[in-house]
């Protein structure tokens, strides 16, 4: 055990060298080509297959695993492409045991799906290891799309539209593209620097031209982009963070879950990433599974989820929520965060304050527990930003705090589709951004090319 | 418990599981090891006559098909008799038996088809104190090119002659080696009975190529770019020898004539089907080849699990117990109705059975009932095909129920007749014979 582990506090270099890569190795490492042959055998090859219709972008589920079966993963990997360009990572981040995995009726038999997950990996890698290409622009249409956002949806927008041979220039206001899968993902989802590998790989068939630092409502606004470009697509993500609410959270050692996991994927000496001895994450969902997993990953000695509702109501997946309790993760529900006790300006416990429901609403009950912490997460939400949108010109009109869009994409504005998390009535999911990227990127094909004709 | 002592034409084993003439019994090394895994009898590997050994490629001599997780459904092989020298083997046949002499050996054999050839291999063959000789009628590739094997197997006259020849010349008992390339087995079947065999064995292995290698479009197995049809055997070609065991077993001109069952035989289960079909005892030869000797065990003690739960107390009373089962289509009774039922506790939803059935037969099976995916049988328009039971993967999910006579058959509307009553007196049927009053 390295000497840093029992420091109080929040540092760094609480594990060896070792400690760090072994933990933070790929989650699900890739199939080998026997197991893949193996697995894909288990696919009953259904008729009008669940597991298609769980996948928020439809990918022929049955059909690219029959092509890895049949010794054709390239075959296999152009099925995924043709429904989700991003199915690479798609493949490593989707919550699968609630979507195509959940479902497969393998799960219903004897509760093991075909690991269709760990089988896009295998076929879409076998495809990007080659740089195989599937997709050639069509003849160049003359006319230029914004994307605000390189994003899962933006990238997935950028790519559709420029094989239809529009011209396509995404702005992103990170200094990376990929948006949440190079800064949302937990780490050991995404190794070896997938995330801009798969930015490269979908931006190889031409036309679409990155630019990055440039944020909407700073650098450029909504407006400027209706003027200059025959369309325009935001793919925004969500860039707020919901507080507390809790009294002293402005205490140091309270800090958003998202940051720190974006810290982390951009780190490249883990041992250099401070982290709490104790450690509470107050949330539910994945953020907030990530957050806890990667801080016991880091070395933290107790780390603490608590979530104001039962089990059975939090985001997290059941997978997800096992791969806590297996790092040793403890998740405490019923508990919603009533004040931040703070030494020196420093965090040094939380105060939580159980809860009950009652009638329809949750209550506290009135009875605190004390969590002695050095490190406080807030995972409890993020939100959309609209301000940056309200330059000079129309204002898109809104839904939930959200962007309101048709089933196609479109905002109230004339020339303004978006998707993603910036939307109404999505379900943040990696995969979801991505069907609405590509879908929006159909609808504004049709609507420059009179019908989809040129 | 129960007794699974086999006497096959006078040969007498522990059990009714003999290791097939092949790789696994071409010596002494081989064979002990055998029988110490507790095989009943071996079949020697056919030894061909006194001069410079026969001589086998030196590249692949197997090739295969998988099924799920590379598990072994079929092996073909271009292997040829044994390559080693004949006073060796017969000096090793000889010292097993000494050392083993409650197990069954047999020898294969395999010499040109002239009289002088036989009458010179038997005497040695049978001052080995062996139990009997298996006339190697079958093998499909390279001997027959030189006018033995399947070229003898493929000429009934010649099957009869040859039997003849070893009957007339040796004491020990005569097994004669089918090969089931051919058109109809039940000839060579009654050729070999002509010349006066004590048994027959069948099948040798199918002339077959397993695959084509699609870098160089050579076939499989490939020697030096080319390849030659390899003998066919393993749990692919099981159902194929069954058949050819039955239609021996059933054959009036036949009918008695001992029969060793062969062919991709490689669980208790496969060996007791044979067995029920007609088959004496049987022989084994893949499934040892792909798991070794071992498996022999759980081959015995599953057929005696099963005898002793079914009361059967020795081999007489399963053998041939199927026979009389197995007719001719024109004697099925059309009076018979059953329809597919669909578990559905049991049904997972795949929808194989309702995508079979719409695309390829009756349109017999529901995807989608009120909104739900819903699978389950159309019985007005069911005929009873048994393909949904076929290609649903959960086993018991589906199951063909016959009707009761007097229930309507909705797809007919008619009552389920009690009669019996098939092709040959049907009215469709132009040549049918009016039954008798």
């Amino acid at each position: 055990m390295a000497t840093g582990h029992f420091i109080e506090g929040i540092a760094g270099g609480r594990l060896s060298s070792e400690q760090y890569a072994d933990n933070f190795s790929d989650l699900h490492p890739p199939l080998d080509h026997h197991e893949a042959l193996v697995e894909s055998d288990r696919c009953y090859f259904c008729y009008d297959a669940p597991c298609m219709n769980a996948c928020p972008t439809s990918i022929d589920i049955p059909l690219f695993i029959r092509q890895i079966a049949t010794g054709n993963p390239l075959g296999s990997a152009k099925t995924i492409f043709d429904q989700n360009i991003l199915g690479g990572m798609c493949a490593r981040v989707c919550p699968t045991e609630t979507l195509c995995e959940e479902v497969c009726v393998r799960e219903v038999a004897e509760g093991k799906p075909v690991q269709i997950g760990r089988l896009q990996r295998y076929a879409t890698d076998v495809a990007m290891s080659q740089d195989k290409q599937f997709y050639k622009r069509a003849e160049p249409t003359g006319k230029s799309i914004a994307v605000v956002g390189a994003g899962p949806a933006g990238l997935a927008a950028a790519h559709r539209l420029a094989r239809h041979g529009h011209d396509v220039t995404i702005l992103e206001a990170q200094p990376k593209a990929g948006g949440l899968n190079e800064y949302g993902i937990a780490a050991y989802k995404s190794v070896d620097d997938f995330a801009q590998a798969e930015v490269d790989y979908v931006t190889a068939i031409g036309g679409i031209d990155i630019q990055n630092g440039k944020a909407l409502g700073r650098d450029f606004q909504l407006s400027d982009l209706m003027r200059n470009y025959d369309a325009v697509f935001l793919g925004l993500g969500l860039g707020g963070v919901n507080a507390l609410r809790a009294e002293g959270e402005d205490a140091d050692g309270v800090a958003n879950a998202v940051e720190f996991i974006a810290e982390l994927r951009q780190a490249s000496d883990l041992s250099s990433l401070p982290v709490g001895r104790r450690v509470v994450v107050i949330g539910g969902g994945m953020t907030a599974i990530d957050a806890a997993v990667q801080s016991k990953l880091l070395g933290a000695e107790e780390v603490t989820v608590c979530y104001r509702r039962g089990q059975e109501h939090m985001n997290a997946s059941g997978f997800e929520q096992d791969l806590a309790a297996a790092n040793g993760v403890t998740i405490r529900h019923w508990l919603q965060p009533k004040r931040v006790i703070a030494e020196n300006g420093k965090v040094s416990a939380i105060e939580l304050e159980y809860t009950a429901i009652d009638g329809d609403r949750l209550t506290g009950t009135g009875e605190t527990l004390r969590l002695n912490a050095d490190h406080v997460f807030k995972a409890i939400g993020q939100s959309f930003v609209p301000a940056h949108l309200n330059g000079s010109g129309e204002a898109i009109d809104l839904e939930g705090g959200r962007i309101k869009v048709d089933a196609e994409g479109r905002t109230s504005l004339a020339k303004v589709w978006a998707g993603g998390d910036c939307i109404f009535g999505g379900d943040d999911l990696t995969v979801s951004a991505v069907a609405q990227g590509r879908d929006a990127a159909e609808s504004i094909h049709r609507a420059l090319t009179s019908n989809g004709r040129a | 418990m129960a007794d699974i002592r086999n006497n096959f034409v006078g040969i007498k084993s522990p059990n009714p599981f003999w290791l097939a003439s092949a790789p696994p019994t071409d010596k002494a090394y081989n064979v002990e090891r055998a029988f110490k895994a507790g095989w009943g009898g071996v079949v020697w590997k056919t030894l061909g006559e006194e001069g410079p050994p026969v001589v086998n490629v030196n590249g692949p001599r197997y090739g295969a098909i998988w099924g799920a997780d590379r598990r072994l459904l079929g092996l073909n092989n271009i292997e040829l008799i044994t390559d080693r020298d004949l006073q060796v083997n017969l000096r090793e046949i000889k010292q097993v038996k000494k050392d083993w002499p409650d197990r069954a050996i047999v020898v294969s054999l395999m010499v040109p088809c002239v009289e002088e050839s036989w009458k010179a291999i038997l005497p040695v063959v049978e001052e080995t104190e062996a139990d009997g000789i298996e006339l190697n009628f079958g093998c499909p590739h390279g001997m027959s090119e030189r006018g033995m094997g399947a070229a003898v197997g493929q000429v009934p006259e010649y099957i009869e002659m040859v039997v003849r020849w070893c009957k007339a010349n040796t004491r020990m008992p005569v097994i004669t080696k089918l090969t089931p390339n051919i058109t109809d087995v039940r000839k060579p079947a009654r050729a070999a009975l002509a010349g006066g065999t004590d048994a027959v064995s069948l099948i040798n292995t199918i002339n077959s190529i397993t695959g084509v290698n699609l870098n160089n479009f050579a076939p499989e197995p490939t020697i030096d770019g080319k390849g030659s049809h390899g003998g066919y055997c393993g749990p692919a070609v099981k159902p194929i020898a069954m058949n050819m065991v039955a239609e021996i077993a059933r054959d009036p001109e036949t009918q008695g004539l001992p029969i060793s069952g062969i062919g991709g035989i490689t669980t208790w289960r496969d060996a007791a089907e044979f067995m029920a079909l007609g088959a004496g005892n049987v022989q084994v030869c893949t499934a040892a080849m792909t798991y070794g000797f071992k498996i022999v065990q759980e081959m015995i003690a599953g057929l005696e699990n099963w005898m002793d739960e079914k009361g059967h107390a020795s081999l007489s009373d399963i053998i041939g117990r199927a026979t009389p089962n197995v007719t001719d289509w024109q004697y099925l009774n059309l009076n018979y109705v059953a329809k597919a039922h669909i578990d559905q506790d049991a049904c997972i939803k795949c929808g194989r059975c309702h995508i079979a059935c719409e695309d390829t037969s009756h349109q017999a099976i529901t995807s989608m009932v009120d909104g739900a995916r819903h699978f389950e049988v159309i019985e007005a328009e069911c005929v009873g095909c048994n393909l949904c039971v076929n290609v649903c993967p959960v086993e018991g999910c589906i199951t063909m129920e016959p009707l009761a006579a007097g229930a309507t058959d909705q797809r007919t509307g008619k009552p389920v007749s009690p009669v019996y009553a098939n092709w040959t007196t049907h009215p469709n049927n132009p040549m049918a014979k009016v039954a008798a009053e």
